[in-house]
């Protein structure tokens, strides 16, 4: 192993010297401007920076709604995308044999078409005058001017469908990483199939959960194309807002502490969510 | 009983590809549409006219080129980057390794408009006029973090055994990397490649924030969206998923290949 004894100390940071220069000039330095332009004020294109916490304070009263909505919508999606994913990713992982990979790419192709594409198909398919809302009409779940366009169920219905690799793939990956033997052992031990599933396989599974949960939830709640294609402004998240107050009113300082309430949104929950899962320890390494 | 919860199983799975694939059914079929208006919404009427002329709407054949160029050298710059940061992630022990994992993992995690916004802040911060190069740097970006995970994967399976043999048969440890490590570790650093091209040539947000008046295939879509959507749109969002699902299948057949030929040990 000369390659290791041998080692001089510089090698590695020869190696990450570049990519790591990347990641710092155009992520650490962007969120330092980024952080620079929440305190500052004046009007587009000239910004004085000046400690204006109250930007802060204003953006969060006048945005409370989108806030609240990007939570619950990318929530509810990120719930029903485990239920879909879950089993999914169990049945490839148990029962896929050697065509593992290839259901794998299945389940990835879809995402291969351009996601603006995608949506704007889900637009065609939940259209008013289309095959899913004629066929509620007439079940009666849906009132004779019911529409799906335009509503919450759109979006979040949008929402889930997008992000839903984000949900297999960690799934698959944990479930596909536990030893069969034990839940045989736990068979031989007399623990009925739901049980062994309930004390060995889920708890087992749970790392993949939590990764699924988190690169699910956060690219959900940040989300503002769905709601733009599905919705109306009435179902406008808090991405919508970020996006207009940027690039269409160019209040810069407003959209840049938005962009923050936002990371620090996400960063409690999913704190939160560790604490729950008790599986912070896990995250790194299997994300 | 055991039967049936078998099968229910087996549907469920079935029922959820059905899901997914509904919307790409869509996608193809309306790419055969013949709309009377400029919208290309409800069904009208079956034309291979789109196919023969998929640039026949003016802008979309450049908007794609600036995308493929953009794809092109984002993940080959990213995966260069990302690769070597992979080898130093898992061959090395060193000071600081702990941040550079966080670092790794933090973009990741980063809502797009944030990163967008980010760099957006920091282009004008530097009065940098946006257009190609601002994307191409964005893209680069995003894709280091994914490059580094597909290829730390695999090289954490990697049988170190191979590279000490190939040293005992005299082998000086440049020729043992080009030759040993490097076609051993190809198919992670395929499948990163593979990764990074479609999230690039996908990417809608960070690109938005980005663009200036450079105009990608994601932002024609958005742009046309709003006054017409021509079925041309849809002809090229087929084409880039045929062409991006057979390169991955090629990568897993091929990778299939070597393993049974013993080439690759599993």
């Amino acid at each position: 192993m000369r390659l290791l004894h041998r080692q001089k100390w510089s090698i590695p940071y020869l190696l990450l010297a570049p990519g790591m220069a990347w990641l710092v000039v155009f992520f650490v330095v962007p969120m330092w401007y980024l952080g620079k332009m929440s305190l500052s004020q004046g009007l587009f294109p000239l910004f004085t920076f000046g400690w204006v916490w109250s930007n802060f304070h204003d953006a969060i009263t006048a945005y409370q709604t989108q806030f609240v909505r990007s939570g619950v919508y990318a929530g509810i999606a990120t719930v029903i995308a485990l239920a879909v994913s879950y089993p999914l990713a169990y049945w490839i992982a148990f029962r896929g044999g050697r065509w593992k990979n290839l259901f794998l790419l299945l389940v990835i192709a879809p995402f291969f078409v351009t996601y603006l594409i995608r949506t704007l198909a889900w637009e065609t398919i939940l259209a008013d005058n289309g095959i899913v809302v004629h066929t509620l009409q007439h079940l009666g779940i849906l009132g004779s001017d019911g529409r799906l366009l335009a509503t919450s169920a759109a979006v979040i219905a949008g929402i889930t469908y997008n992000f839903l690799p984000f949900m297999v793939l960690p799934l698959y990956v944990s479930l596909e990483q536990i030893d069969g033997r034990l839940i045989e052992a736990a068979g031989d031990l007399y623990a009925s199939k739901p049980r062994a599933f309930l004390r060995v396989t889920l708890p087992l599974s749970l790392p993949g959960v939590f990764a699924g949960v988190l690169l699910t939830f956060i690219p959900a709640a940040g989300d503002f194309i769905n709601a733009q294609l599905l919705g109306t402004p009435r179902q406008y998240m808090i991405g919508n807002v970020i996006q207009s107050e940027f690039l269409a009113v160019r209040d810069y300082p407003t959209a840049a502490a938005l962009s923050f309430v936002l990371m620090a949104a996400i960063l409690v929950l999913v704190l939160i969510f560790a604490r729950i899962l008790g599986t912070e320890r896990l995250t790194v390494s299997h994300v | 009983m055991r039967w049936v919860r078998h099968h229910l199983l087996t549907a469920y799975a079935v029922l959820a590809l059905v899901y997914l694939f509904l919307p790409i059914a869509v996608v193809v079929a309306f790419s055969f549409n013949n709309p009377k208006g400029r919208f290309n919404y409800t069904w009208e009427g079956f034309t291979w006219k789109n196919w023969l002329d998929p640039f026949g709407y003016p802008g979309l054949g450049g908007a794609l080129r600036v995308s493929i160029e953009i794809a092109l050298l984002s993940s080959l710059v990213a995966t260069i980057l990302g690769t070597l940061i992979a080898l130093a992630l898992v061959r090395y022990r060193f000071r600081g390794g702990a941040t550079t994992n966080l670092l790794i993992f933090i973009p990741m995690t980063t809502p797009e408009v944030v990163m967008g916004a980010s760099l957006l802040a920091l282009f004008v911060n530097w009065r940098m006029p946006q257009g190609f190069g601002t994307i191409l740097i964005a893209h680069i970006l995003f894709n280091i973090s994914y490059v580094v995970v597909t290829v730390r994967a695999r090289l954490v399976g990697f049988d170190r055994h191979l590279e000490e043999a190939a040293m005992d048969l005299g082998a000086n440890e440049w020729v043992t990397f080009t030759r040993v490590t490097l076609p051993l570790i190809m198919p992670g650093i395929i499948a990163a490649a593979l990764l990074a091209f479609a999230l690039s040539i996908d990417d809608f947000v960070i690109t938005y924030f980005n663009a200036g008046s450079t105009i990608t295939f994601p932002l024609f879509v958005w742009g046309a969206a709003r006054v017409a959507t021509p079925p041309q749109i849809n002809v090229i969002g087929t084409a880039i998923f045929v062409v991006a699902v057979s390169a991955m299948l090629a990568n897993i057949l091929f990778q299939n290949i070597r393993s049974r030929k013993g080439v690759v040990p599993v």
